[in-house]
């Protein structure tokens, strides 16, 4: 069950919303809001999940505090979202620690670079490793690395589809998944209607800092990605292992998605820092920046593991490098990680809503 | 106070903002004596959509045309004729170049919203609304060096012969008087001063409800009439609409609003129908339902509709009174029963064929043989259950001002005042004898606010 208090007092902003209209214009909430009369908790949780939080509709709204409509729109969409997030999660028990908690990420952190420290001296490198193997062996690290991936996907397919029947999804077609996708990989919705960019670090003056960050993070990871799958064909498929030279495909696409994520991360903490916390979910302002430090460390570490890769600190960068990984991607169903997803999952819906209209 | 400035502009919204960026481009120092504070700032305008704007072909968002000529004549209808030509012609004339300027000072503007289609060719819509627009000004005045106050009250501005020599305000609770050499009020009616409307109205203005900025309350304006200042418009005359009764005092801005006239039938507290309902579609209707209700026993209207209208027009902010019967409603809304009862009995028999029944167009399905006649929309309230609302005034701006020329200036009986001029609400009864066209508040005070803004700049830098 979601926090029915977040949910009630979203929906009463949401009514005001609805009788207003004047920001329809800045993104796909409004015009999903303005479509309907009346919102169910389904509906509520939609909406907060098509918002990014780009404030706009904060700034330009004439029944703020002191008004007595007191409207606040992203903060009390932000916190049913994060609501949302914890609700649909799988395992509960896990859920609802780490988007309000920057500490408890950190001390897995602490956890995640015991556990391959452990690693690297029960196992260590064999007889027969080259480069990063000597210190670990491919095997040793498959078996660690393909269970921290494939769970925390089947923790977030628990948890989307749960997402989906909790906001009445329909069945998806391709032309849904597509539009969906265009939506995230501009970042359309922090552009706002008119281009301009979001209200972030400095009140209403509109910027694209924030967007431009946030995409910096995202290609980043999705480089970083990119790049230790196409080490896993060439592995494989091609029989090229590792260490692999700089004009090489996983390296290309890692240093370039590692500089990316270095940077965006450190861009983002410094934007939060500057904006005002009382228009998100001030209890989850921790956990989202212990989350884009640990995915920023997850960056840099990589790229000072590559510029000491051939020194005695290999090792010791090897294991702070894989257990930062090793806990980002553990934690990325309970972290701000998971918002991407449902935010997919959001888009797609919106898509399939303004076809089936 | 120990820097000079050229002009004074005495208010904070977009006929002021208009005034001060234009003034500050041709080079002058400019300070903005808004009486609100930093939260609050913008008056009225903070609570607008839109803009009304001649244009030959596509502008901006709005589509076809809209010709000079079809714009007055649609002022003329509203105003049945009490404006200034003159005056209305070159607000009309002036709007078309208006728009790309607004862009180039930081305003944006969006498709017209959803449920306002029938504006879409004569209204450009500001993404955001009216504070998006004030907010964008505010920071381009800044860029442009221009100086802003909150929270400073000006109190007086000494007449001495055909001059302003000081103007004085309270600000931080200290008195202060400055010297500029031009001066512009853009500081809007008198409404949120109920004592002076109770003046114009009579004892049925205390009922009346005030749909923006609490801190338009004329006290600039009293002074320089006091001083004989050329007025213009009658104090009793204001743009004044029929909204939800239980909105706020103050402030309750757009979605207050009721839209759901035109597809029901209101009645007053003996419960007796007193106006057609379906005279017209509703956005060219909804200003005269203001003084409608306002000339009603107790200034209240009931608003009654059946389940089949319910999803016909914009949702309400506050959710309607809902009931099985009738009779229940009128219990609920404290009305008779039996009068009421009666009275859409006789509603109900008047109507006649409603399969030619359309919401979005005049539909021409009427009732026959009762007064006032439904014109339009008239299909019997049958089906429960039912719903209503009630009605009260809501006074958006007073239109007694200070007269002004083509140049924004103002005068006395002897002659023009050499550094004074007037923008926005305060001198829009100089066109706005009546009547109101929606959006035409923003193009009266982008245009004078613009040429106040040049002639008190021309004036300073002589």
């Amino acid at each position: 069950m979601q926090t029915n208090d977040l949910i009630q007092e979203a929906r009463r902003q949401a009514e005001i919303c609805n009788a207003c209209r004047y920001c329809e214009g800045y993104c796909s909430v409004f015009p999903s809001m303005h479509a309907g009369r009346a919102f169910s908790d389904g509906d509520i949780t939609q909406l907060a999940n098509l918002c990014h939080n780009c404030r706009g509709c904060y700034y330009a709204c004439q029944y703020t505090a002191p008004h007595a409509f007191d409207l606040n729109l992203p903060k009390a969409l932000a916190e049913v979202r994060r609501d949302s997030w914890e609700v649909h999660a799988w395992p509960q028990p896990l859920a609802r620690r780490f988007h309000t908690h920057g500490g408890a990420i950190a001390l897995s952190l602490v956890v995640g670079f015991a556990l391959i420290l452990f690693a690297l001296r029960a196992l260590g490198g064999g007889n027969h490793g080259d480069g990063f193997y000597a210190a670990l062996s491919h095997n040793a690290m498959v078996a660690i690395f393909l269970p921290a991936f494939v769970l925390p996907l089947v923790s977030l397919f628990i948890g989307l589809r749960h997402y989906w029947r909790t906001v009445g999804g329909e069945p998806i077609r391709l032309s849904h998944i597509t539009a969906g996708f265009g939506m995230a990989a501009r970042m359309k919705d922090l552009a706002a209607g008119h281009g301009d960019g979001c209200n972030f670090e400095d009140e209403d003056r509109f910027s694209h800092a924030r967007r431009h960050v946030h995409q910096a993070i995202m290609y980043g990871f999705l480089l970083c990605f990119a790049a230790t799958s196409a080490g896993t064909v060439m592995h494989y498929v091609f029989n090229m292992p590792a260490p692999y030279p700089l004009f090489s495909l996983p390296k290309v696409l890692g240093l370039s998605g590692g500089l990316l994520l270095t940077f965006g991360c450190g861009g983002m903490v410094m934007l939060k820092r500057k904006a005002d916390r009382a228009l998100g979910d001030p209890k989850a302002w921790g956990g989202e920046i212990g989350f884009i430090l640990l995915l920023g460390f997850v960056g840099l570490s990589g790229l000072v593991l590559y510029a000491l890769g051939a020194t005695t600190w290999m090792p010791m960068m090897l294991a702070l490098h894989l257990g930062a990984v090793l806990t980002f991607f553990l934690l990325t169903p309970f972290t701000k990680m998971a918002h991407g997803f449902y935010r997919l999952a959001a888009l797609v819906r919106d898509a399939q809503r303004r076809s089936l209209r | 106070m120990t820097k000079s400035y050229d002009i004074a502009v005495i208010g904070g919204g977009n006929a002021a903002l208009c005034a001060a960026m234009t003034a500050a481009e041709a080079g002058a120092k400019v300070l903005i004596l808004e009486t609100a504070p930093k939260t609050y700032r913008g008056g009225n305008s903070r609570h607008t959509r839109n803009f009304r704007c001649m244009h030959t072909g596509p502008l901006g968002p709005l589509v076809e045309d809209y010709s000079e000529e079809e714009y007055l004549a649609d002022l003329l209808k509203v105003t049945g004729g009490k404006t200034d030509k003159d005056l209305a012609r070159l607000a009309i004339h002036t709007s078309e170049e208006c728009l790309p300027w607004m862009q180039e000072h930081g305003v944006r503007f969006q498709p017209s919203l959803s449920g306002t289609l029938s504006l879409a060719r004569t209204n450009a819509f500001f993404m955001g609304g009216g504070k998006s627009l004030v907010n964008a000004y505010y920071r381009t005045a800044e860029k442009l060096g221009v100086d802003v106050l909150y929270e400073a009250a000006v109190t007086h501005l000494e007449l001495e012969g055909d001059q302003i020599t000081r103007v004085v305000y309270t600000c931080e609770g200290q008195m202060h008087s400055i010297s500029p050499k031009s001066v512009v009020v853009a500081s809007g009616g008198f409404q949120a001063d109920t004592d002076w409307l109770t003046r114009a109205w009579g004892p049925a203005a205390q009922n009346f409800l005030i749909r923006g900025t609490p801190y338009n309350r004329g006290v600039v304006l009293a002074d320089l009439l006091d001083q004989g200042v050329q007025s213009v418009g009658d104090a009793d005359q204001c743009h004044a609409v029929a909204i939800d009764g239980r909105a706020p005092k103050y402030d309750g801005g757009i979605v207050t609003r009721l839209d759901c006239v035109p597809f029901s039938v209101v009645v007053n507290k003996n419960a007796e129908r007193f106006y057609d309902e379906g005279e017209d579609v509703w956005p060219k209707r909804y200003a005269i339902w203001g003084r409608l209700v306002a000339a009603q026993p107790d200034q209240v209207g009931y608003v009654i509709i059946d389940a089949k209208s319910l999803e016909l027009f914009m949702p309400s902010v506050f959710p309607p009174l809902k009931a099985d019967t009738l009779e229940e409603l009128a219990g609920m809304m404290d009305l008779p029963a039996d009068k009421l009862r009666q009275t859409v009995d006789r509603f109900n028999a008047a109507c006649g064929d409603t399969s030619k029944f359309h919401p979005t167009e005049l539909d021409g399905v009427a009732t026959s043989g009762i007064t006032p006649p439904k014109t339009n929309w008239a299909r019997p309230l049958t089906e429960p259950p039912f719903y209503g609302y009630t009605l009260r005034t809501g006074v958006t701006f007073t239109y007694l001002g200070l007269k002004v020329d083509r140049n924004a200036q103002c005068s006395t009986k002897t002659g023009l005042i050499r550094n004074l001029w007037a923008a926005g609400e305060t001198m829009a009864g100089s066109i706005l004898g009546q009547g109101y066209l929606a959006g035409f508040g923003m193009t009266i005070g982008t245009v004078f606010g613009r040429i106040a803004g040049r002639e008190a700049a021309a004036y300073a830098n002589k």
